[in-house]
């Protein structure tokens, strides 16, 4: 555009913004969600007054959200994205979690090595094979059970719900019905003691790996152009058509990178539990919807920090008052609903 | 008119069971200022949606630079060079001012002297620039609107009314605006309730009413007879 000419312009009122006095309350508004993680972290030391408990607990409890956090944070992007409810997501944390386990299985000799590095790069493996798996059952699930109802929530629940079914279905074909026990890599067994606090070092891994994905998350929404694509197609996908933009495509890619973190969070799932079955995505599933609820559908952040607030807050709960722990969860949503009932970071305009 | 930009031949529109359009003709000549006027809810954002392809015509063609666009998706228009300024707006709230603009460039990075030409227009842009969208005022919203559109060149602009709800000092840079991209010799079309702007920007008009094109002509022709806006609008000039 070389040959463009700046014409001659009349300006409008320049505007010069006037800085007003905002009171305390009014300035941490915005950041009450994330805030909120350090008040209970804060509450929870004390109600525990024991701080090597309290340290335990809280690094569970932050593994337990980003764990969380992992699997959900495909789901609400792609709820956001396309207004698609996905009751079959947790059909991926399953599968991811049979794919990453058999990987793993099957490099017995670098599990077995008391080699930090080597246990680190078996699990690297069968995190990429999980991810690998789950993102092509992803692209596949999108094409044949989710582009169909598109706009019809029912028939999503529904059509999304017998996908979940299915897939648990052929885990069990291909795996057999009986749960599968695993022991984690020789290096990541037991536990190290900090301030005399006991800290299972696995749980350690979980909280890198989860502050990596959502750094990554974060970068990638904020600084690059496809972010700013799923970011405003969350607000207004018809207008960012407009502008030119295949959203469809963006949609395919979210929905495929969504499925293979799901995978990813079932493997770290799995060897959290120690334990996998077919049915643990689904059960996963009832904690991913509370922190994407909470969080505020559409949002990665909300989604993070519900994450946290679910894994921080079952911990303490459990400590405390075992009996209490189930119900902790579904408390902190009522809570937070009727603080803010769109969930902490609200994106998704009410439709 | 063989140098039409934009063509739309017998289009015919349904939003659920409603027939909105039925059988537009519309002739946008390349290189000027055609206003897209009538009563409200005869069909002029109707229309507009329906080149760009937010709704479809079930009948009638629609030709934008020669080639048949009526089936083609969305985002295939755009990229043909066609600005959309909506009517309401369509401001990605939760991005900054900039993120809008650079999401509106959406073949490469924003050319800086069109830049400093959208800033000369619209101060405010250039003050707010790293503030989320979602914090500017309505006139402020409709600036970025259209600055999103003007950001790059496009074959064809198609406007949605710039002036919906504005002060008047704000009416005013937004009529300089438009001016401005007139002068350039852009295409537009422009759907513009407000009679004095409409009368100072279009080369030619078409008045639709009841989802049809009830007159076509100079813009001129339709400011000077008062009674010929009354019968087609159900206005006249001194009711402004």
């Amino acid at each position: 555009m070389t040959d463009f000419v700046r014409p001659k312009m009349t300006a409008a009122p320049e505007h010069a913004p006037k800085m007003a006095e905002v009171t305390f309350r009014d300035r941490i508004a915005p950041h009450m969600p994330i805030l909120l993680v350090p008040l209970i972290a804060i509450a929870g030391f004390i109600a525990i007054q024991n701080p090597s408990s309290w340290l335990t607990l809280t690094v569970s409890g932050l593994a337990m959200g980003m764990m969380i956090f992992i699997m959900a944070s495909g789901l609400t992007l792609v709820f956001g994205l396309m207004d698609v409810i996905n009751f079959g997501h947790g059909a991926f944390v399953s599968v991811g979690a049979f794919i990453g386990i058999s990987v793993l299985m099957l490099l017995g000799h670098m599990t077995e090595a008391p080699s930090l590095m080597l246990n680190l790069g078996a699990i690297l493996l069968a995190v990429i094979g999980a991810m690998l798996a789950t993102g092509l059952m992803g692209w596949a699930f999108e094409k044949v059970i989710v582009e169909p109802v598109y706009g019809h929530h029912l028939k999503q629940i529904l059509v999304t719900m017998g996908g979940l079914i299915v897939v648990e279905q052929l885990i069990i074909v291909l795996w057999g019905p009986e749960e599968i026990y695993i022991l984690r890599p020789e290096a990541l067994k037991g536990a190290i003691t900090f301030a005399g606090a006991a800290i299972e070092k696995y749980r350690l891994v979980a909280v890198g790996v989860g502050l990596v994905v959502f750094l990554a998350m974060r970068w990638v929404l904020r600084r690059t152009k496809i972010g700013l694509i799923v970011r405003a197609g969350v607000e207004n996908g018809e207008m960012v058509q407009a502008l030119g933009y295949r959203l469809r495509l963006v949609f395919v890619g979210v929905f495929i990178a969504g499925s293979a973190l799901a995978g990813l969070g079932g493997v770290m799932w799995g060897l959290y539990q120690e334990v996998i079955t077919a049915h643990m995505g689904n059960h996963a599933m009832i904690l991913i919807f509370i922190v994407v609820i909470i969080g505020g559908l559409g949002s990665v952040e909300g989604c993070f920090i519900g994450a946290l607030l679910v894994g921080l807050l079952q911990n303490y709960i459990a400590f405390i008052e075992p009996k209490a722990a189930l119900i902790s969860n579904i408390a902190l949503m009522v809570t937070i609903l009727m603080w803010r009932p769109m969930g902490m970071i609200p994106v998704v305009k009410a439709k | 008119m063989s140098d039409a930009i934009l063509k739309l031949e017998g289009v015919y529109t349904n939003i659920a069971q409603y027939h909105i359009l039925q059988g537009v003709d519309l002739e946008v000549p390349r290189g000027a200022v055609t206003m897209l006027l009538g009563r409200n809810g005869v069909g002029k954002t109707t229309t507009l949606r329906t080149v760009i392809g937010h709704w479809r015509a079930h009948q009638g063609k629609i030709l934008f630079d020669g080639e048949d666009i009526t089936k083609m998706p969305t985002p295939a228009i755009a990229r043909m060079g066609l600005g959309f300024v909506p009517e309401d707006m369509g401001i990605f709230a939760d991005l900054t001012v900039e993120e809008n603009m650079v999401l509106a460039a959406a073949s490469g990075p924003i050319n800086s002297a069109r830049l400093d030409w959208i800033f000369a227009a619209f101060p405010p842009l250039k003050t707010f620039w790293k503030s989320d969208a979602g914090t500017l005022s309505g006139g402020q919203k409709q600036m970025l609107s259209i600055a999103r559109a003007m950001v790059e060149e496009r074959k064809l602009y198609l406007i949605d009314e710039p002036t919906k709800g504005l002060a008047p000092a704000i009416i005013s840079t937004m009529a300089r605006a438009l001016k401005d991209l007139k002068d350039q010799g852009a295409s537009v079309l422009l759907v513009e309730q407000n009679f004095a702007v409409a009368k100072a920007l279009g080369d030619s008009a078409n008045v639709m009413d009841d989802g049809r094109m009830i007159w076509s002509g100079q813009m001129q022709e339709l400011a000077t007879d008062a009674a010929l806006q009354e019968r087609l609008m159900g206005l006249s000039l001194e009711a402004h």
